[in-house]
């Protein structure tokens, strides 16, 4: 039988809820968080940002703070290396601005101290002489002739005529006759979209604590998704042998993707290799908004044509994306997402990406997905209004399903849209009447989900009881659903396992967590390593009751023979196998080091009721449920927290969150007071409906389920928005000013 | 820096004459705008030990808030609330929970925030200030402690030492209703008090309307109050106060909302205030 292979079998531990791990340490303040941990001698760190939009550094001085008291070294730009590789580079010069300041934040100059005032002290004494340059924040300006370059030399090799050396990347995904496709609809609605620039909010800021000792072997501590992915890359950027830098994950408190690369780890250890001493080096929560990586910003034109009776006859999107200061491909993800949903004859998708004088993006949650799908269900929505239509049953008319050739090309495998639709439509939710001033929206939503390489060790300890070591970050309570997977291929209790997140040291190569993947890839690996371990229990149990290795098999948490010709033994448990181990053979392990395709896309439908005071425009979202396509959810309290938590970030991206650029280019709310994130009075109770359509790529059928949630809401929200308040609106977020002036345009 | 806690009024004024001294209340203000480097007093003068200023008395009919009663303390006064639900809603919107056990409405005056939520109710409340300071005590209407964004019209070693909220006539009541984008935990786009009293038959005989957030202090709006008076809040008549809070409006166009936003939005309030005010003055809506 093949490996991933599913049978028909009644999962023990597998869908069950029990207790978190990791959790008493949280709530008790006993975890690690990346700023918790100190050395003797450590030296505290800061950094000079740039005050600017976008400038030319003539100079930086560092004469002055270099002999203060308490001071320790300073670093810029000039102590580092220029990495031949284009994408390290621009990391670096993320981490330390090289000839030019691209964004209001971005670092110049770092110090190590004594003290946080020596530290202050020597940042105030640094003379850096800018050279003021034109800044351009937003796309759409970004895009045209004659605007701001942010980057020489970047530029798209073909740039249409009319447009800006600003232009870096573009992609066109589709298939089928656009013209024939239009030219079959009975409505066409073509409408564009703007979007701003979110963060991923998590409440732990970047944090970590640098050693390199004067033999040049490093060893990092931080909050970071990626432990591999940290070592990699500050090895490179400060020409390290890989296996001289240990980088150990401390417990992380939020990523949502923003936590995928580096901002400060360089240069704490540039800080500490020029000081001899460990360097603690902390963003604050303005640094944080300032400097680390929100999402894109985005401007979308959408062009769909649908029958009367709501068959899809050809769809197109161009979608602008603008992911800071330097190149990247996030529009690709988004193209490719827009009409991922539904089932098409004629479909195009056109991205784009532009440089502006922002920080550098970094992926927050399906990157590229929410502003690609907001604006392609709300066309879906306008559409059904105008034509009297259900929009459950319009989705479900040219819902995408098995066998679908997707917009991106990929031909879909088993997928869980339409009966996460049809779940949508019974649930009461979809028909609760509605009061004046209220409106009901819905959106449909969807994800890649990545598969990548893990790798774990999954050690039998003698006392019966098993551990197993992995290499990937937990940000969602993977640790629960690790060991619960141990525990069912294994046959013991959860009680028994133990799943620890390992330094870069200790296992092998893990792909940094992210698109979805731990659950399904370490999951995955996780079963190889349990089934690797049970066949070599099996061989020790075998070597006992001197019969062949494969006469006995694995049932229950227990060697037995296999069948009445094996001989007649009793069941010899794993803690049996385990106690006597170091005299029948050594200890007994489990390996994976390995890849996975197959990682099995997944949708969501979110239903949202608003009710919007026509007076003020303020919104309240008064019911919410979530319906998504979780493959098998080996942990449901967690996967709900996952489509609970999606949800509550989307609300906040529709309705009040976004990145606030002056005339001066300098960005106006880099704090939590005026970047506002929903407060729990803020939401109602999110309920959550699961579906299970198994992924036909994993043996439990599971997919990824992080980050579909939070790409419906913006689009639900926004209809639901747009018909309580009788007019639609196109930009995100829909602040109450936004809304109150649309109302009042209506009349 | 230095923290002092001084024991008699004399003391604590003649501590706040010394250089960069600064009052501490709740310290909701003050210890963050320290973190964030606003300011950085010499010496933090802590006044919630003196005599009296954490009490809550009656006087004359009225009330006397001590200037170191927290939010919640208020809201735990049933009399207090009886008589000016709008002035302890005003405080009581300050923050949350932890904020409202530390917060105090004589912080909230004397911190001058144009957008301040415990400042419109007292004004239209036509609150006392108490000031202590080295010459002695002054009392000083509310309407006069702020002169602007961030300022006060207090002397150099002068605090407040409580507020008085005046004595309530028969078919009296207050409320105020603020702006904000979220529920909780944010700054004032807009805010509106109301402080009605009615005639035997529902007629509004008196009537005081203060805005906050829509000009450099929050101010008592003359006009708004008048729209009102003789009337039983029929429609003709909350327009007319719309009108006249927009017309007094002078906001600055940031962030947090546009000069149009906040002009319409502040009439929106102001009749809706008025509305709940008249209510619990015991008026049939
Ligand atoms: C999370 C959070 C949420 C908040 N939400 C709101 C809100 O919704 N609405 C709102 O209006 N405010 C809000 N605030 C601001 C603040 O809580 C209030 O202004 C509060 O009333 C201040 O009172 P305090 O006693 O803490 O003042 P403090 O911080 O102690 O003092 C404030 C200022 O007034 C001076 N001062 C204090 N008492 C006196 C006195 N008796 N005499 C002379 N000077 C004095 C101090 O020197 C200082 O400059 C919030 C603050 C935080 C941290």
């Amino acid at each position: 039988m093949a490996f991933d292979q599913q049978q028909k079998r009644d999962f023990k531990v597998v869908g069950t809820r029990p207790v978190r791990p990791d959790g008493i340490d949280k709530v008790t303040g006993r975890a690690m968080y990346g700023a918790d941990l100190s050395a003797p001698g450590m030296l505290v760190a800061r950094v000079l940002r740039s005050p600017h939009a976008h400038a030319k550094i003539v100079k930086i001085d560092i004469s002055k703070a270099e002999g203060l008291p308490g001071v320790k070294a300073i670093v810029t730009s000039a102590d580092l290396g220029r990495p031949e590789d284009e994408a390290l580079r621009d990391t670096q010069d993320n981490c330390l601005a090289y000839d030019k300041v691209l964004y209001d934040g971005h670092p110049v100059a770092a110090v190590a101290a004594t003290t946080p005032e020596a530290a202050k002290a020597a940042l105030a004494a640094i003379e850096v002489t800018y050279e003021k340059l034109p800044h351009v924040t937003d796309v759409d300006a970004a895009m045209k002739a004659g605007a701001p370059v942010v980057l020489d030399g970047r530029a798209y090799e073909e740039v249409p005529a009319g447009w800006s050396q600003n232009v870096t990347n573009h992609c066109e995904f589709g298939h089928g006759d656009l013209e024939a496709g239009f030219a079959k609809a009975d409505l066409i609605l073509e409408r564009s979209f703007k979007t701003e620039a979110t963060h991923q909010g998590y409440i732990e800021p970047h944090a970590c604590l640098a050693s390199v000792g004067p033999d040049g072997r490093g060893e990092l501590w931080c909050c970071t998704q990626g432990q591999y992915m940290v070592r990699e890359t500050c090895a490179g950027i400060l020409e390290m042998d890989a296996s001289q830098l240990k980088v150990t994950p401390s417990e992380i408190g939020g990523g949502f993707g923003g936590k995928t690369t580096v901002f400060i780890e360089p240069v704490a250890l540039a800080l500490s290799r020029k000081a001899g001493r460990p360097v603690k080096l902390v963003m604050t929560r303005d640094e944080v908004f300032r400097a680390s990586g929100p999402t894109i910003q985005s401007s979308t034109d959408v062009k769909i044509g649908m029958t009367r009776d709501g068959r899809i006859t050809a769809a197109e999107a161009t979608l602008r994306y603008s992911g800071g200061c330097y190149p990247n491909m996030t529009c690709m993800m988004g193209a490719q997402a827009a009409f991922a949903a539904y089932d098409l004859d004629a479909v195009r998708t056109y991205g784009w990406n532009a440089l502006t004088n922002r920080p550098k993006e970094i992926s927050y949650r399906a990157p590229g997905a929410p502003t690609a799908i907001y604006a392609v269900e709300n066309v879906l929505d306008e559409m059904c209004q105008e034509l009297g239509l259900d929009p459950i049953d319009v989705r479900l008319t040219n819902a995408a399903d098995k066998g679908t050739k997707s917009s991106y090309g990929v031909t879909f495998q088993d997928i869980g849209l339409k009966t996460a639709l049809e779940a949508a439509k019974a649930h009461p939710h979809y028909s609760a009447p509605l009061g004046p001033n209220q409106g009901r929206g819905l959106s449909c939503g969807f994800w890649f989900n990545f598969g990548g390489n893990s790798s774990v060790t999954l050690s039998v300890n003698t006392d019966g009881t098993v551990n197993v070591t992995e290499g990937n970050p937990d940000i969602g309570g993977s640790r629960a659903s690790i060991s619960m997977i141990a525990a069912e291929e294994l046959g013991i209790p959860y009680e028994h396992v133990r799943t620890l997140v390992a330094d870069t040291a200790s296992i092998g190569h893990s792909d940094t967590t992210d698109g979805s993947r731990v659950t399904f890839m370490v999951g995955l690996a996780t079963i190889k390593a349990a089934r690797e371990a049970t066949q070599k229990m099996c061989a020790r149990a075998a070597a006992i009751w001197g019969i062949e290795p494969d006469a006995v098999e694995w049932i229950d948490g227990a060697a037995q023979p296999a069948g009445p010709n094996a001989g007649k033994f009793p069941p010899m448990s794993l803690a049996e196998i385990a106690a006597t181990s170091l005299k029948t053979g050594g200890p007994i392990a489990g390996h994976c080091e390995s890849t996975a395709d197959g990682a099995g896309v997944s949708f969501g439908v979110h239903l949202c009721d608003i009710e919007v005071d026509p007076e003020t425009g303020f919104t309240k979202v008064l019911r919410y449920t979530v319906v998504q396509d979780a493959g098998k959810a080996i942990h449901p309290d967690y996967v709900e927290g996952q489509m609970q938590g999606g949800a509550a970030q989307g609300i906040g991206w529709a309705l009040n969150e976004e990145y606030i650029y002056g005339e001066d280019g300098l960005l106006q709310n880099p704090g939590f007071l005026d970047y506002r994130i929903p407060v729990a009075s803020d939401l109602p109770p999110i309920d959550t409906v699961i579906v299970e359509v198994p992924n036909p790529g994993h043996p439990y059928g599971v997919r990824g389920v992080g980050e579909t949630s939070i790409v419906p809401p913006l689009a639900a929200i926004a209809n639901a928005v747009s018909r309580a308040a009788g007019v639609r609106l196109h930009e995100l977020p829909m602040s109450p000013p936004k809304i109150l002036k649309a109302v009042m345009a209506k009349g | 820096m230095r923290y002092a806690i001084p024991k008699t009024a004399a003391e604590a004024a003649s501590l706040l004459m010394e250089e960069a001294a600064r009052v501490l209340a709740g310290g909701t203000d003050l210890l963050v705008q320290m973190k964030s480097g606003a300011r950085s007093p010499e010496v933090i003068v802590d006044i919630k030990h003196l005599p009296g200023l954490r009490d809550i008395s009656r006087e004359d009919g009225g009330f006397r808030i001590g200037a170191a009663v927290s939010g919640a303390e208020m809201q735990e006064h049933a009399d207090l609330v009886a008589a000016w639900p709008g002035v302890v809603e005003g405080v009581n919107l300050i923050g949350s929970t932890q904020i409202q056990g530390r917060a105090t409405m004589a912080g909230n005056l004397c911190n001058g925030s144009p957008a301040a939520d415990g400042v419109p109710a007292q004004i239209a409340a036509q609150a006392v200030v108490r000031i202590v300071g080295p010459k002695g005590e002054r009392d000083c209407p509310v309407a006069e402690i702020p002169t602007g964004p961030g300022k006060i019209s207090l002397g150099r070693g002068e605090f407040v030492a409580s507020i008085l909220l005046p004595a309530r006539p028969e078919r009296s009541g207050d409320a105020y209703l603020r702006f904000i984008p979220r529920t909780e935990m944010d700054i004032a786009v807009a805010g509106a008090a109301v402080n009605l009293v009615l005639a035997a038959d529902g007629t509004v005989d008196q009537a005081r309307v203060a805005l906050g957030a829509v000009a450099p202090t929050a101010m008592l709006v003359e006009e708004a109050g008048a729209a009102l008076v003789g009337t039983k809040l029929e429609q003709p008549a909350l327009d007319a106060l719309a009108k006249a809070c927009e017309a007094a409006c002078k906001p600055i166009d940031d962030k947090r909302g546009t000069v149009e936003f906040r002009t319409h939005v502040a009439g929106v309030l102001a009749r809706r205030a008025a509305r709940i005010a008249y209510v619990r003055a015991g008026g049939r809506a």
